[in-house]
């Protein structure tokens, strides 16, 4: 396939590891803050290539793990009820709430829907006049401009029976976050590939300005990481702060400029709670005013309290890089990618899900 | 959720499009792509081309790396 396979020569690979082997010797921190990335990084076997001395910490970038119980134990609610249809992504569906799940919901005969895109609620909403349709908006950058873009166009098609319940967050607010956390040693980031299609590189300039912490954007294809790596840990060794961009196919400086415009129009930037990580200032997005019909809060006049977690779990230190899987209690004893008990074993991206199937 | 694909773009009607990604073809929204033509590549996430890909970019990428290889082999 274009695009992939090129991206996959196992000489380049090959090429790049040699490198990275005589690269420096210095011990060095870098986080993956995209969970695909983790993925790609496990699957590809990299961290067996890297030399010793540089250690890869799992970031915050997997939507679903960063999405709080109560947001979870809502959208159960509003799955209860008889006039609701939920769709969702398909990782949400094992995500347990305090009681239950949204598969086993389904299981016990809610109408909850998977789709693929958020624009398929526009069929299922088209279908089904009777029923109000309820997507679980959840996601970074990346995502969130779809649904801007479904809620434009169900409003373009006269639909009044489309709702969003967004937990939307924005990326580089919760690298601050990170960053300023002293137990933290970061010494640099591998930038997420998609979230940056849509901003571009320019919001990651303030961790080079103000930290000292330079940043590599890159692609998913091992080529693409071992090039990123290459690239941040020859940045780390000249002390040279800057935010290189090596996925220049598809990442542009000022990103997806009509991306930000959808973005804009339908959203307010807004504080926004953190599975793990608490409260991040400026890191969330919900409905504006122009766009507050579609806010599946307004529309079922639900307000509740934000709270998160499952006993015993380590999720927000693992978010945060402050331990790895392997150092939780539950991992693979009590908590499996069959029976998980948080939200990073869950999603597909999780960093449990993603050391449990690949760590030895 | 967050897997993103490259696909080349067979038709456009309006906003929507059919892009092809290795052997299957799909329907795609493109508005975020506005000034896409049929033949260009675009990067597809959950249904939507969020990005045209650079080929020219995606080139100079493959070239650096094929100097690189190329002055290993010489050494």
């Amino acid at each position: 396939m274009k695009f992939v396979d090129e991206f996959r020569s196992s000489d380049y690979s090959k090429l790049l590891v040699e490198t990275l082997q005589n690269s420096s010797r210095d011990k060095i921190n870098i986080m993956e803050v995209c969970g695909t990335h983790t993925m790609a990084i496990f699957r590809y076997g990299i961290r067996d290539v890297l030399p010793g001395n540089v250690t890869l910490i799992s970031g915050p970038g997997c939507p679903v793990c960063v999405t709080p119980q109560s947001y979870i134990d809502n959208a159960l609610d509003l799955s209860s009820r008889e006039d609701v249809i939920i769709a969702t992504f398909g990782d949400m569906m094992k995500v347990p709430g305090r009681k239950s799940s949204l598969l086993k919901k389904k299981a016990e005969g809610s109408d909850i829907r998977l789709v693929y895109s958020p624009m398929d609620c526009l069929t299922i909403a088209v279908d089904n006049p009777s029923k109000q349709i309820v997507f679980l908006a959840v996601g970074f950058e990346t995502t969130a401009p779809m649904t801007a873009v479904t809620a434009i166009e169900a409003r373009k098609n006269g639909l009044s029976n489309l709702f969003f319940f967004t937990a939307h967050k924005i990326v580089p607010p919760v690298m601050e976050a990170l960053v300023t956390d002293k137990e933290l040693n970061l010494d640099g980031f591998l930038l997420p590939g998609n979230v940056s299609a849509i901003i571009g590189t320019e919001p990651y300039e303030f961790l080079s300005k103000d930290f000292n912490i330079p940043g590599v954007v890159t692609g998913f294809e091992p080529v693409d990481i071992l090039q990123g790596l290459s690239t941040l840990i020859s940045l780390i060794s000249k002390k040279d702060y800057s935010i290189a961009n090596d996925y220049k196919r598809i990442v542009r400086t000022d990103g997806n400029s009509q991306a930000k415009e959808y973005m804009d129009k339908a959203f307010n930037i807004v504080d926004s709670n953190w599975r793990g990580i608490g409260k991040v200032p400026k890191s969330g997005l919900e409905f504006n005013r122009d766009f507050e019909e579609f806010d599946a809060l307004k529309h079922f006049k639900i307000s509740y309290e934000e709270y998160d977690g499952s006993s015993g779990c380590r999720c927000g230190e693992i978010l945060k890089g402050k331990i790895n899987p392997t150092q939780c209690p539950l991992f693979k004893q009590a908590c499996t990618t069959e029976n998980p008990i948080g939200s990073c074993m869950v999603s597909s991206e999780g960093t449990c899900a993603a050391y449990f199937r690949y760590y030895k | 959720m967050c897997l993103a694909v490259p696909g080349r773009v067979l038709s456009i009607e309006g906003k929507m499009g059919i892009i092809e990604v290795g052997s299957i073809k799909r329907k795609v929204f493109l508005h975020l792509v506005p000034e896409v033509s049929v033949d260009d590549y675009v990067l597809m996430h959950a249904g939507c081309a969020i990005q045209m890909i650079d080929e020219v970019e995606a080139k100079i990428t493959l070239d650096i790396l094929k100097e690189l290889a190329e002055s290993e082999v010489c050494r």
